[in-house]
């Protein structure tokens, strides 16, 4: 029943790394044969059932996988009634999806005899996954992070730390997500013989696109016969928040051949949109190289990128994969801006509907859903990637909200209208 | 076809019995006009071919110094077309020099590829480096380039390996900028012995002259590269200099032209 001719290509990318237009390897020559080193390892692993074994044994057993589906009725009712059904990757050990695809490069480091890790982190959750999957495997692990968001995500930081990781503010440009990436790519060039730079996300040069994007399709796979068991039909859309887009990559993936589900991607809209203070680089950005891939890029006339905002660090970048762009180009997949407010507004809603706080990143996904289901009504069923915990937003959502204790100031704002 | 203006400029050291010196420094730092005046200066030191850097917001191969620098220009203000000017009153003042342009690849791409070459070669350039666009990418620049009369220089690394450095050097043209150690851009006290083996090697591979970069600082230095290399490439040394000299314009000047002129006696020393 699935249409697997629905889109042509669908089996990308191609063997130079495009997704349509978009993707290919535009990196420096130090790099090229540590990447073609990446790229053969894969394909290797990919055709050892013992890779496949490995991998398996650890998402069931050190993750928890399979992570369950949840209906959650009370926020449905917020949502035009349309069924809300949210796939619980927040419930994966080290609070997200990003495991998925730690656990996959970390198998492969040791398949490559490197016995150092280097990562890039915006929210702190690619670093405390790998950190811990450093822990486990016995690697030395050194995580990048941009000053601005070790700030605002401390509390990753300590556990990234206690996980015996060293963790470097970033203090270059922006001191956010992309400076934290590009200090990541100059310590792998001078250090690349020893060290496999585990990238977070479905960006950067071939294979990382297809690679990480592999390693989450168990996102999709899992909800899709999850959804089918507990409803007896598909969804009617898939919404995921993207910021470089994998765990929208890994749920999406399995549905692209259903022609009937929508797929929505929520990003970043900061302040809104229209203002220059957003991350929407779908929405708002260009053509254009950044990090070793072709793909949209918020960038000025001259090609230098411009500086994102979001309330969100996992969503404060100013890229995005190529195969989101070239899912938007196709039409296959619709990817809508969505405020810091109506994310904060979204995360509310759910901690107080349903017990479940979510990470700010994924609370754009619901924010989406909210928006998505009073447009599609209460026949609608509307599959959610709830992508993270929201333990590590706690400071940034109690400033929001007014939650700590101040003199004279009570919890007036948190309180307004809460608890519906 | 005739030979490049750079591969003129190449030949002339070489026909000297000595390696060439090649400086960089990037536009629009500290300003666009004192950017000018610092490149010029590079060339009256002794530099035979001088690379104008177009200042990127997300310079992944540089260290520190050059981050520092471009981070100048950019608040500054620079644009492409201020790039392109000073490129053009540099070779108008220097036509005996080989004016190169290194850039990452997002600005040109951004900017029109063709328009970049033609602008460039209209500008007196001589040709480009591109230290993210790997041979797979080039195919449409080399081919404006080549339209253009611009020549190609490609980076190979010490990671490189013999049938990937074959591949490299026969699509460029120019020269081929062998990349001294694995790292990004900035001084080092010392220049290892991975450059020697790596010029060796791409030598094998191409009749192109090969010159070192990345490291290079003083003249010392610059003589024991120039013993197996054609070329020797500074930077960050030149960088360093105006940024020590703060906001006294003619001293940054001096320290630049001392520099190239204690370099250029290095490059005659091998």
């Amino acid at each position: 029943m699935s249409e697997k001719d629905y889109l042509p290509g669908a089996q990308v990318p191609d063997a130079r790394g495009y997704f349509g237009a978009y993707g290919g390897r535009f990196i420096p020559e130090a790099l090229v044969a540590a990447v073609e080193q990446v790229a053969e390892e894969y394909e290797k692993a990919k055709a050892d059932p013992a890779f496949a074994a490995e991998l398996d044994a650890l998402l069931k057993d050190y993750t928890g996988r399979p992570s369950p589906l949840t209906d959650v009725h009370r926020f449905s009712a917020e949502a035009g009634g349309a069924r809300v059904l949210l796939k619980r990757e927040d419930l994966n050990h080290t609070g997200s999806h990003k495991i998925n695809n730690v656990l996959g490069q970390a198998l492969l480091t040791r398949r490559m005899g490197k016995t150092r890790i280097i990562a890039e982190t915006g929210a702190g959750q690619h670093g405390v996954a790998t950190a811990t999957a450093c822990a486990l495997f016995g690697f030395d692990c050194t995580i990048y992070m941009g000053e601005v968001d070790t700030q605002r995500q401390a509390l990753n930081v300590a556990r990234m730390r206690m996980l015996g990781a060293e963790v470097i503010a970033v203090k270059s440009g922006s001191r956010t997500l992309k400076d934290a990436i590009n200090e990541a790519f100059r310590d792998w060039v001078a250090n690349v013989d020893s060290t496999h730079y585990l990238f977070g996300t479905v960006a950067g040069p071939h294979p990382f696109p297809m690679m990480v994007r592999d390693f989450h399709r168990i996102i999709g796979v899992e909800a899709r016969q999850q959804v089918l068991d507990r409803t007896g039909r598909l969804p009617d859309a898939v919404v995921a928040c993207v910021g470089g887009g994998s765990n929208a990559m890994g749920i999406f993936h399995e549905f692209i051949p259903d022609a009937g589900v929508r797929l929505i991607g929520c990003e970043a809209a900061g302040e809104g949109a229209e203002t220059p203070r957003h991350a929407a680089t779908l929405t708002k950005g260009d053509p254009g190289v950044l990090h070793g891939s072709r793909t949209y890029v918020l960038q000025d006339e001259d090609g230098q990128t411009i500086e994102s905002h979001s309330i969100s660090a996992g969503l404060d970048y100013p890229g995005v994969g190529p195969e989101h762009a070239w899912l938007k180009d196709t039409g296959r997949a619709e990817y809508r801006p969505v405020t810091d407010d109506a994310a904060m507004q979204a995360l509310r809603l759910l901690s107080r509907t349903e017990g479940i706080i979510p990470a700010i990143e994924s609370a754009h996904a619901l924010a989406g859903a909210l928006e998505l289901g009073r447009e599609l009504g209460p026949e609608a069923t509307i599959l959610v990637s709830l992508s993270g915990r929201g333990d590590k937003d706690m400071h940034t959502a109690a400033e929001y909200f007014g939650l700590y204790d101040e003199p004279g100031a009570g919890s007036a704002n948190g309180s307004a209208d809460g608890g519906k | 076809m005739a030979a490049s203006k750079l591969s003129g400029v190449l030949a002339a050291a070489k026909a000297e019995d000595r390696a060439a010196l090649i400086g960089y420094l990037p536009a629009g730092f500290p300003t666009v006009d004192g950017g000018i005046r610092a490149v010029n200066a590079l060339i009256e030191g002794g530099c035979d071919v001088v690379e104008v850097g177009l200042p990127h917001s997300d310079p992944v191969l540089d260290g520190a110094v050059i981050q520092t620098a471009d981070d100048i220009a950019l608040r500054g203000g620079v644009r492409i077309k201020d790039v392109l000017r000073t490129v053009q009153e540099v070779s108008s003042a220097h036509p005996g020099a080989a004016v190169l342009v290194m850039t990452y690849w997002n600005p040109v791409d951004r900017y029109g590829v063709a328009r970049f070459a033609a602008d460039l070669a209209a500008a007196g350039g001589a040709g480009c480096i591109l230290p993210d666009l790997p041979v797979e990418e080039s195919e449409e620049w080399r081919k404006a380039a080549g339209e253009h009369g611009l020549d190609t220089v490609f980076v190979v690394a010490p990671s490189s390996k013999d049938a990937r450095l074959a591949e490299v050097t026969a699509a460029g043209s120019g020269f081929v900028y062998a990349a001294a150690v694995m790292g990004v851009t900035g001084t080092r006290s010392a220049v290892g012995s991975l450059a020697e083996d790596l010029v060796a090697r791409t030598r094998a591979t191409t009749d192109l002259p090969v010159c070192v970069g990345l490291g290079v600082s003083d003249a010392t230095q610059a003589a024991e590269v120039a013993r197996f290399a054609d070329g020797v490439i500074v930077g960050s040394a030149f960088v360093k200099r105006i940024l020590e000299a703060g906001e006294d314009e003619a001293a940054a000047l001096d320290a630049v032209r001392a520099l190239a002129g204690e370099l250029a006696e290095g490059v005659r020393r091998r």
